[in-house]
């Protein structure tokens, strides 16, 4: 029985998905009581399975042994728990918001039908015991993430944000596609158990390992939108606010980490790899940061702000250090859905108004909102004592410990995080209304506070010694415990809280009491111009590229081979018919000429 | 003075560049045409002239004459088609003239 729970969280989601897409598009209260019901099913199993035992149950998919064979199968060990945990339990309460959000939207049951493919895949990545099955759910996620920016698809800036995130995920997928390949050449399996088992007896050269590693975090850096292919992810914020909640902040983004944490063992043999997978992250982490300091759009900042956090987690990887990675992942769930959530909840009471300085004041007209979206706020400038505060520190104190460099570029971020933030409190919820929709905004109903409340309560909360040991399981706290023993805990604890108070001192100085932002960085504003680069380097080689087809085209293949033959033929013909003088004597005389040629030829020689 | 074979070939020669010559240079077509009948018996002259000449056991070589009577069938049958073509020519142009029919000229 207790074997069947993985089995019945995965494919739950799918029968849902599939039932509302085949019979029930028209039917929108009916789908999305469905998919509700459906993840509040599939939380229930996760929380049996979390105290359930470990354990792994397959089943043949592509059996050619001795060849080579990949299973279906799942996996439940402490990673894919509070994994399951993470997904199911913010998926329930964002599924029981979208009920409010997306209440007036003609296509709420497409919605609904997309949500569960999203959840199936998801968790799909989420059990799966092999490369390959992963691979699959991988795409899936994209597939469904793909359609789910692109739900408002009559809006051109959605549509080309779904395709825009599907191809920088697309991108990412490729190396990872390759890595894969070249971990199961070396390996000969795909199941991540059996790769482990056969490492230390492989023999691979040390080049070989770090190409594989790098390749493989190719798709974390797609999937987890780190820097350069991190230019999907705000835009992907055109999507339904509750979708940016559940799958741009706290489950999809995060599988790029979950999957560098379940393969962290392979990683962790190049230190190469390791070092470009830490820069690559607080680089990512440092750049979003920067950005997200001159946003207006309030998703926008908090995509960046996702982006940011992100980059610790691929950092905390890179320093070999994946249990505070999941650590982060796992409060930054809650808080980051949360946020998401609030900021929803505010565009939603003003009528789908997003920029933060038609804002302002927002504390007294909403209040529920205010004080959860204040809890989130907190953990994730990492106040101390909400949960924020102890993943981030614990990444810190790691990087601490192994690479100042990573160290010092995490503290700015953390400045940078509470400056922004407290950026977009300051000028969102304090000083004056500054439009109508402002004036009469007020708190959504309870379905939709509620999940807002729960968030609030486990962002608080879920950095908690008693409560993130148990969810992260004995390996994962026993090596965050070992961090924390190390040296330099003041030191990162006295730092951090520098740039913390800093960073909220600066935010507030600056913008209290502003109506217009004070400070302008074109730089940071126009995200670095990176989109713009990309777009001209695109298109410069699109230009490059169809010059010479055009030329290839115009004088190869039309020129030499088409207008050649045909030239040919015609010339020929007009050569020829010369001799077609009209003089029936003249042809007379030509044939006998040509008999007396014969008869010469064959007689006389 | 007896006809040898040398005397059959002269005249079947001279017929034959008599109507080479008017197929060459003569205009009207009926003209040409009875010219090209000319060549063809011309050939059958000299077809005859070989089999009387060229004994087998004392008997003349009758495989030419049969040849010789093939060839006046194909040419009796040549004649109606040609004829009618003709006919169906002057009809059509009101000449018999061939430098008046060249319009496959270019």
């Amino acid at each position: 029985m207790e074997a069947r729970f993985p089995w019945f969280i995965l494919l739950a989601p799918l029968v849902s998905a599939v039932l509302i897409q085949l019979f029930l598009r028209k039917s929108r209260g009916t789908s999305a009581a469905l998919s509700v019901l459906t993840v509040a099913l599939t939380l229930v199993a996760s929380i049996f399975v979390f105290i359930g035992h470990d354990g792994t149950s397959e089943v043949p998919w592509l059996d050619f042994r001795p060849a080579f064979y990949v299973p279906m199968g799942v996996t439940i060990d402490p990673l894919s728990k509070v994994m399951l945990l993470v997904v199911t339990g913010i998926g329930t309460l964002v599924h029981i918001y979208s009920l409010v959000y997306m209440k007036e939207d003609e296509s709420e049951a497409r919605f609904f039908g997309n949500l569960s493919l999203f959840m199936f895949s998801m968790l799909g990545i989420v059990l799966a015991n092999n490369f390959a099955m992963m691979f699959v759910f991988w795409e899936l996620v994209g597939v469904s993430s793909y359609l789910l920016i692109g739900h408002w698809f009559t809006r051109d800036s959605a549509a080309k944000a779904a395709n825009k995130a599907f191809l920088a995920n697309r991108i990412g997928d490729f190396g990872f596609m390759l890595g894969i390949l070249m971990v199961w050449t070396a390996s000969g399996s795909v199941v991540f158990s059996e790769i482990k088992n056969v490492l230390p007896t492989l023999s691979m050269p040390a080049g070989f390992i770090t190409v594989a590693s790098l390749l493989i975090f190719c798709g974390a850096v797609g999937k987890s939108a780190q820097f350069p292919l991190h230019v999907w992810l705000p835009d992907a914020m055109e999507g339904p606010t509750p979708v940016s909640a559940l799958i741009h902040a706290a489950t999809m983004v995060a599988a790029g980490v979950y999957m560098l944490a379940r393969v962290s063992f392979f990683i962790q043999l190049s230190a190469t790899a390791l070092d470009v997978i830490a820069w690559v992250g607080i680089f990512t982490a440092i750049l979003a940061a920067l950005m997200a300091t001159q946003q207006d759009d309030i998703k926008r900042i908090l995509a960046y702000s996702t982006l940011s956090q992100l980059g610790y987690m691929v950092s905390a990887i890179g320093l070999a250090a994946p249990g505070a990675a999941m650590f982060h992942l796992f409060t930054h769930a809650f808080f980051k859905a949360l946020l998401f959530l609030g900021a929803g909840a505010i565009i939603y009471a003003m009528h789908h108004e997003q920029d933060i300085w038609k804002m302002g004041g927002l504390s007294r007209k909403m209040k529920w909102t205010f004080l959860t979206f204040t809890a989130g706020y907190l953990a994730l400038i990492g106040t101390w004592g909400f949960s924020g505060h102890f993943s981030k520190d614990v990444i810190l104190l790691a990087a601490w410990q192994q690479n100042k460099g990573v160290f010092l570029f995490g503290v700015i971020t953390a400045f940078l995080t509470a400056f922004y933030m407290t950026r977009l409190m300051v000028v969102t919820f304090f000083g004056s209304t500054r439009s109508e929709a402002a004036d009469h905004a007020h708190d959504g109903p309870v379905t939709m506070t509620a999940p807002l409340m729960v968030l609030a309560v486990l962002s608080v909360c879920a950095g908690w010694a008693h409560f993130a040991g148990p969810a992260l399981g004995g390996e994962f706290s026993e090596a965050i415990e070992a961090i924390e023993k190390g040296p330099g805990e003041w030191v990162v604890f006295v730092l951090t809280g520098l740039a913390l108070l800093g960073g909220v001192g600066s935010g507030f100085i600056l913008y209290s009491g502003r109506a217009k932002d004070p400070i302008l960085i074109p730089l940071f504003k126009n995200k670095f111009y990176i989109d713009e680069i990309y777009a001209a380097l695109i298109a410069g080689t699109q230009d490059l590229l169809a010059t010479l087809a055009r030329y290839l085209d115009q004088w190869l293949i039309d020129g030499a081979l088409v207008r050649g033959l045909s030239g040919l033929a015609w010339g020929t013909g007009f050569v020829l018919r010369f001799l077609q003088f009209g003089n029936l004597q003249g042809y007379a005389f030509l044939f006998g000429l040509g008999v007396v040629a014969t008869i010469y030829l064959l007689v006389f020689r | 003075m007896t006809l040898t074979l040398n005397h059959y070939l002269f005249v079947s020669g001279l017929l034959f560049a008599i109507g080479l010559g008017g197929v060459m240079l003569r205009r009207n077509i009926i003209i040409i045409f009875m010219c090209l009948e000319l060549m063809l018996n011309a050939a059958n002259l000299s077809l005859v002239a070989f089999s009387r000449f060229n004994l087998v056991d004392g008997l003349p070589n009758y495989n030419a004459q049969v040849l010789v009577f093939f060839i006046i069938t194909v040419a009796a049958a040549e004649v109606a088609v040609g004829l009618a073509i003709i006919v169906a020519l002057f009809r059509a142009r009101q000449t018999t003239h061939v430098e008046d029919i060249n319009s496959l000229k270019f």
